[in-house]
């Protein structure tokens, strides 16, 4: 079965809906991204599949052993405050604190698997940096890190390389495509279409049409062309 | 100085009070960190006024045990505020300043009205800015003193991990499964039972200063959670204890005492870290 199946979902607040039904399953290991103009709902969905907000209609069916809270998220922007005195090591660790359930402490367990995380992100060495002293690239990796110790199975970003430079945002991609090649479902929300393309194997569009599909299709449908086209000038 | 000291210390009622003092000012310090980082400073604010005007009620309506009314009604006012707080569509901080400007004003009136107390505006200040001298604690006070601060430290450690994934980032703390709502209402539980046991100490207008002052002290100075927790519960004792032995010595009112030797301990840390950060 499907890791997350998606039936005529309508997602919003309050009364107010946001994105019209949507269809769409993700399989165990798949890398989907979710692309879309602004205010297209593409957050909201995410903050949807996440349970942070109630759907307005439709099923979310989680499947595959996989459970609600067993996702780990890497959010758009972080409400974190500039001052917030957090160290790395805190910050990776915190992604663990679900798992806990009542149990008031860290498990030796817990502490090596954030240690593995932060090693996977190549943090080594930061563990015991403030958080507010990094730069937005290493912050995002400390963020992904985070995420990494909440879930073995799945990962959702939301626009991942915002505000990275060029270098660093191939980098976070390289990142990211070497954790789905490992295994962890990857659901992308990106602005960049040909990078979507590149490293996706489904894509999701939203707006006015919604389209979703293997990444071929997309490129053949009519949304996609006219969105590569547009960046291509 | 040092016999004048000894002559003081030898009464237990003076031991009572200097303890009493330290566990406040640890309980608060400790939850300081958290009511900054996430904004709640205000929250603190409002609930010592709230419980400024049930203690004004409980004053009114003679009651033998005063704690048995202001605990309550501190605690669900808290509950209440923290609803409010996080929900977007009443204005949160509006709703609080109203909340605790009318109880302040309500507690005023009570007061006012129904006093039998030849020296009323004696005792509104007392309630307002701490007692005079912090030898007028009953020692059943300091005894309920002594078992909520116990409660209250040993809740700060078992939820110690979850407060922290809560103040960094609610929204990823409770994608990932953590019940964020419930650590929230404690939180809320807790500023209500510090601030009710502070009351006592510094008065209702001061707590806020007792409840802030330690955290925004120690985040001049360390860069991480537990070091800033650590460093403002210590600055906060050691404040405390210095601006009670102050008082005494000098006989000057306690809780504005403690306060001047917080904001002091401010300056100082605001000073080093401009230091150190301007290397
Ligand atoms: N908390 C909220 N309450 C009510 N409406 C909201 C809320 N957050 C967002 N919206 C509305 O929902 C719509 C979709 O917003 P959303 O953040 O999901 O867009 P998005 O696709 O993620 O955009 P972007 O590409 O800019 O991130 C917008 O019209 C927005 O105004
Ligand atoms: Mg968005």
């Amino acid at each position: 079965m499907a890791l997350l199946t998606i039936r005529d979902l309508q997602t919003g607040y309050d009364s107010h809906t946001v994105t019209p039904k949507l269809n769409f399953t993700v399989e165990e290991g798949d890398y989907l991204c979710i692309v879309g103009e602004n205010g297209s709902g593409k957050t909201t969905l995410m903050k949807t599949l996440l349970s942070l907000i109630e759907p307005l209609g439709g099923q979310i069916l989680y499947g595959g052993g996989l459970q609600k809270n067993q996702i780990g998220y890497l959010p758009q922007q972080t409400m974190i405050q500039k001052d917030f005195p957090a160290s790395v090591r805190e910050i990776v660790l915190s992604g663990c604190r679900g798992r806990c359930g009542l149990r008031p402490f860290y498990s030796k367990q817990e502490k090596k698997l954030a240690e593995a995380n932060m090693r996977r992100m190549g943090l080594e060495g930061f563990s015991r940096r403030c958080y507010r002293e990094l730069s937005g690239g290493q912050q995002q990796r400390v963020l992904l890190a985070r995420a990494l110790c909440a879930t073995q199975k799945v990962l959702l970003l939301d626009e991942p390389v915002s505000g990275l430079d060029p270098k660093v945002t191939e980098e976070m991609y390289e990142l990211i495509a070497e954790l789905n090649r490992e295994g962890i479902t990857i659901i992308m929300i990106s602005h960049d279409i040909p990078a979507a393309v590149r490293y996706a194997g489904h894509i999701l569009h939203i707006g006015e049409s919604v389209f979703f599909g293997t990444t071929e299709e997309y490129k053949n449908s009519e949304a996609g062309r006219y969105f590569l086209r547009e960046v291509e000038k | 100085m040092t016999e004048t000291l000894s002559l003081y210390l030898a009464f237990p009622l003076v031991r009572y009070a200097l303890i009493v003092g330290v566990l406040i000012a640890l309980c608060s310090s400790l939850l300081g960190v958290t009511l900054v980082l996430k904004r709640f400073s205000y929250i603190g604010d409002g609930l010592s006024h709230v419980a400024f005007g049930a203690m004004a009620l409980a004053a009114v309506l003679n009651l033998t045990d005063n704690m048995l009314l202001i605990l309550p009604v501190t605690v669900i006012s808290a509950a209440l505020l923290l609803r409010t707080g996080s929900s977007s569509k009443i204005r949160g901080d509006a709703a609080i300043a109203m909340i605790s400007v009318g109880s302040l004003a309500f507690g005023y009136l009570l007061m006012n009205l129904f006093s039998t107390s030849s020296n009323l505006t004696g005792d509104v200040c007392s309630t307002l800015f701490g007692s005079t001298s912090i030898t007028t604690l009953k020692k059943e006070e300091v005894i309920l003193c002594v078992i909520l601060s116990v409660l209250v430290v040993i809740f700060f450690i078992l939820f110690y991990n979850r407060i922290f994934a809560v103040t960094f980032d609610e929204e990823f703390a409770k994608a990932t499964g953590v019940n964020t709502e419930l650590i929230n209402l404690l939180i809320a539980i807790v500023i209500a039972v510090i601030i009710v046991l502070s009351m006592n100490l510094v008065g209702s207008l001061l707590i806020s200063a007792l409840v802030i002052f330690p955290a925004l002290s120690a985040m001049r100075l360390f860069q991480s959670f537990k070091a800033v927790t650590i460093c403002s519960a210590v600055l906060s004792v050691v404040c405390a204890l210095s601006g009670m032995l102050l008082s005494i010595l000098g006989g000057t009112p306690v809780g504005s005492t403690i306060v001047a030797f917080d904001a002091a301990a401010f300056v100082l840390c605001y000073l080093i870290g401009k230091l150190r950060g301007g290397k």
